[in-house]
């Protein structure tokens, strides 16, 4: 019962919720975090479900970014029509990549991810007539409330994690992860292994993008440095995507959560925690910490993706049977 | 037609110092099966090692070899020992988790210098940091050409070593068969944390050599990563003559590049490189010569 | 023309001649064996059928059309399964899953593949296997879901790549019968078979290959006397006895 009505409790609980909090600190981290859902559930189609990791989501990411916000700096377009533009741009930048890069095996589409992640920041930096180069894209923010804001991503969110439920319980779903157990057999048994990659990487790409010009709508200002930024957006899209569990519906949901809040607590120290701890015993080397761990965002990304291949690869969803036994293996469980 | 000597010059030098970090990524990459994206990080932890040693002791770049190539033997095997082997017995579902890893690595890496060191530009400026000397119109860096000869040096050496060793013997069999080899006897993992040092003290003698004539910050790793990964991929991905021919090729392309077209788009052409060379040339220029 | 036919193939693998100007035709309803010593080019034959390698010189036929140059899945979508020696199954994926996934092939929808895909299960007798992970399955039943999966594509030509390869005799019999209901279902067969024992009962005719070329063809019987046959398999010394 309970995992037939979870998914709607959820979403009533996301729909309460900014009329319920009106703090708009946490309602900017819940519109981060629903961002964050599309982003990694597209990842998860392409890499945890069909296998073929991206290394690179930046660029779909940016370049949905930039679609937007140029159609209004540009052409004067309200940039909300920039949404399903930028998500069609993106399909435009990973349909030609995916048809040339698809004849490479694992870790060298891999690397291919990669380097089209930088070519697209060097375009984006280099082409200054079109994007402005270093100086980035400003646009003025189409409201003052965040709510809208917020069920705009929701909408984008619930899109997402529906999209994902749907193509994996069909016959695109039972290629995709074919293709990932053995593109041989997968060959063998019928199966246009180079279509079926296309298709899952054009959904990824839609959603990744789609996720981008809502950045842009929502935080106003772009550059090249943040939109395709390997740190904080290829790599935390793999980190949202592994955290929450690979090839799992809901993993992305749980890993955004969970990589959003991880990201905020560094970012501010324990939400002003350390802080307040630093002024109330005026002790030196408590702000030094303080002052460390607020700088150390990049750091614990890179000790969570240690740490997380090693003991949970398979992330929270995936191996929360792994978690539970550890969690309880003390206690005797009356069976 | 000088400037064209110059720049062909000046991209072979260069060369040289790349096919030395390629041929540390292409070693790993033959017997482990993965793309070090740790490779240019190493590099950089190396850099800074020379850079205290002259900074804080007074020590020569170049005295300074001996101290940074074991200290980055010893990061390599570590990183082999803790991090990379354990990983073969960890069931996921993602493939490709241990290259993963090695970026998670090199972001650690970057962070920890970054906390040590603050983003600050340093550098190691020596006498000889500016030298050049001329032959004819074109003029030769002295600590470029330096690098050069010690690039060479190391390279025939490490081609001694595993023609003629019997830890390069077993380095080889395991980077060509790696169940064969375990089957005669071989202790594979014990090979695959040798050459992740060798790997890694290889990078570490470029960085070395680079310091007197380059600038150092942490993020220079990541530029370096990416390099390494074209010039192993332009040479023949486990081909340790191809990463020569990588080395060289990125070095003048860079040179090139910098020259006719703009120097901001030196990274773009190696990477533009990469992409041609994957797509039109898959197995690098190793294919070329083994028709 | 013959149902299938293949017709004067060449491949070769750097200096390596792995087929050697190679030429069969295979009857509609036959089992038709492929015998050979290790490395005389079996496996590469079937990769070649296949598609897994393009042919460097002849044609491969099916129903006469030509099928030398389609892509593996264009081949399949033709009509042609096969299972691998080394077997590949989809390993995190439960054996029904497997064949459903290959099911898909012939059905619109859901339903009709799930549908397929139970009958298939029942006609290979992976019942008690279902819901396990590929991965976790003895090999027999894992050679067993190669056969399966390959059937779920309903194939009219299948090519079985050693798929009696270590088991014990009783499930030799098991895959004996198998292989035979499936002939008699209508499929046509094409096996390649180490174990003489199986190859020499099940198959209508046979083909001896060496070195990438056709020895002898013929009915069982008359290939198993053979004395090139004998002395490619055995070596000279046994030919002398018999």
């Amino acid at each position: 019962m309970k995992k037939h009505y979870g998914p709607f409790i959820l979403l009533g609980v996301l729909i309460a919720f900014p009329l319920v909090v009106s703090d708009s600190y946490y309602r900017h981290l819940m519109i981060l975090v629903l961002m964050w859902v599309a982003i990694g559930s597209g990842w998860n189609l392409i890499a945890g479900y069909t296998g073929q990791v991206s290394f690179g989501d930046a660029a779909f990411f940016g370049t949905g970014a930039y679609a937007a916000g140029l159609l209004t700096v540009k052409l004067g377009v309200s940039s909300w029509w920039g949404l399903g533009l930028g998500g069609l741009m993106a399909i435009a930048v990973a349909f030609p990549f995916g048809w040339v890069c698809f004849r490479l095996r694992g870790a060298y589409f891999a690397l291919a991810t990669l380097a089209l992640n930088e070519v697209m920041r060097h375009i984006a930096t280099i082409w200054e007539s079109l994007t402005g180069g270093m100086v980035g894209v400003l646009i003025t923010p189409s409201f003052v409330s965040k709510v809208p804001y917020y069920y705009i991503a929701l909408a984008i969110a619930a899109l997402s994690i529906t999209t994902i439920h749907t193509v994996v319980n069909s016959r695109w779903g039972y290629y995709f992860i074919s293709i990932r157990e053995d593109q041989d057999t997968a060959e063998s048994i019928g199966i246009n292994t180079h279509y079926y990659k296309m298709i899952s990487l054009c959904l990824a790409a839609f959603l990744t993008g789609l996720a981008g010009s809502l950045y842009m709508n929502y935080m106003g200002f772009i550059d090249p440095q943040v939109v395709f930024s390997l740190h904080d957006i290829s790599i935390m899209a793999i980190l949202v995507g592994i955290v929450g569990g690979v090839s799992t519906v809901y993993g992305p949901a749980m890993g955004a959560f969970i990589m959003v809040a991880v990201s905020e607590v560094f970012r501010t120290g324990g939400f002003g925690l350390l802080d307040s701890v630093a002024k109330a015993t005026g002790q030196p080397w408590i702000i030094i910490v303080t002052n460390y761990i607020k700088e150390a965002h990049v750091l614990s990304f890179g000790l969570l993706v240690i740490i997380v291949i090693l003991f949970l690869p398979n992330g929270v969803v995936g191996d929360w049977e792994k978690l539970k036994r550890s969690i309880l293996s003390r206690r005797t469980i009356p069976t | 037609m000088d400037v064209f000597i110059q720049t062909l010059v000046a991209g072979i030098l260069k060369g040289g110092l790349y096919a030395l970090i390629g041929l540390g990524m292409t070693l790993i990459m033959g017997v482990m099966g993965i793309i070090n994206l740790a490779h240019g990080q190493m590099m950089m932890v190396a850099m800074y090692v020379t850079f205290v040693l002259f900074h804080y002791f007074g020590i020569d770049p170049y005295l300074a070899l001996p101290i940074s190539m074991p200290c980055l033997f010893l990061l390599g095997v570590f990183i082999q020992k803790v991090l990379l082997n354990p990983l073969m017995k960890v069931e996921s579902i993602l493939p490709e988790n241990q290259v993963l890893m090695t970026v998670g690595i090199g972001m650690v890496l970057t962070e920890v210098a970054r906390f040590i060191f603050s983003s600050n530009y340093q550098s190691v400026r020596t006498s000889y940091s500016t030298a050049t000397f001329f032959i004819g119109n074109i003029s030769f860096s002295v600590a470029m050409c330096l690098a050069f000869v010690a690039a060479i040096l190391f390279t025939v050496a490490l081609f001694w070593f595993l023609l003629k060793t019997d830890l390069g013997r077993s380095i080889r069999a395991v980077s060509q068969d790696g169940e064969a080899a375990l089957l005669m006897g071989i202790d594979a993992e014990r090979i695959k944390i040798i050459t992740m040092g060798i790997g890694a003290s290889l990078v570490a003698a470029a960085g070395t050599m680079l310091m007197p004539i380059y600038y150092l910050f942490p993020d220079i790793g990541g530029p370096f990563t990416r390099k390494a990964f074209v010039i192993t991929i332009l040479g023949g991905l486990g081909s340790t003559v191809g990463a020569i021919f990588g080395g060289i090729t990125l070095g003048l392309a860079e040179a090139l590049g910098a020259t006719y077209i703009g120097m901001e788009y030196e990274d773009m052409i190696g990477l533009i490189m990469f992409l041609l060379v994957l797509l039109f040339l898959p197995g690098g220029f190793k294919r070329l010569t083994k028709v | 023309m013959a149902y299938f036919e293949v017709n004067n193939v060449f491949k070769r693998f750097g200096g390596v001649a792995a087929v050697n100007g190679l030429t069969l035709h295979v009857e509609q309803g036959q089992i038709f064996g492929l015998i050979g010593p290790n490395g005389s080019g079996k496996t590469t034959i079937f990769n070649l059928i296949n598609g897994y390698f393009p042919v460097d010189k002849g044609a491969i036929f099916f129903e006469g059309k030509q099928i030398s140059g389609l892509k593996t899945h264009q081949i399949s979508r033709r009509g042609i399964g096969r299972t691998f020696q080394i077997v590949k199954p989809l390993k995190r994926m439960t054996t029904f899953e497997n064949i459903l996934t290959s099911a898909f092939l012939r059905t619109a929808t859901r339903r009709e593949a799930e549908d397929l895909a139970e009958e298939t299960i029942d006609f290979c007798g992976l019942n008690p296997h279902r819901e396990k992970l590929a991965q976790a399955l003895p090999i027999a039943s894992r050679k067993r879901l190669e056969i399966a999966r390959a059937l779920a594509t309903k194939p009219k030509l299948l090519l079985l790549d050693e798929t009696a390869a270590g088991l014990n005799p009783s499930e030799l019999e098991e895959a004996v019968t198998l292989i035979k209901k499936v002939r008699d279902s209508g499929v046509t067969v094409i096996i390649v078979e180490h174990i003489m024992k199986v190859i020499m009962t099940i198959s209508d005719r046979i083909l001896a290959v060496n070195m990438g070329r056709a020895i002898v063809e013929g009915s069982p019987t008359e290939v198993a006397s053979h004395p090139d046959v004998i002395s490619a398999y055995l070596g000279e010394d046994y030919r002398a006895q018999g």
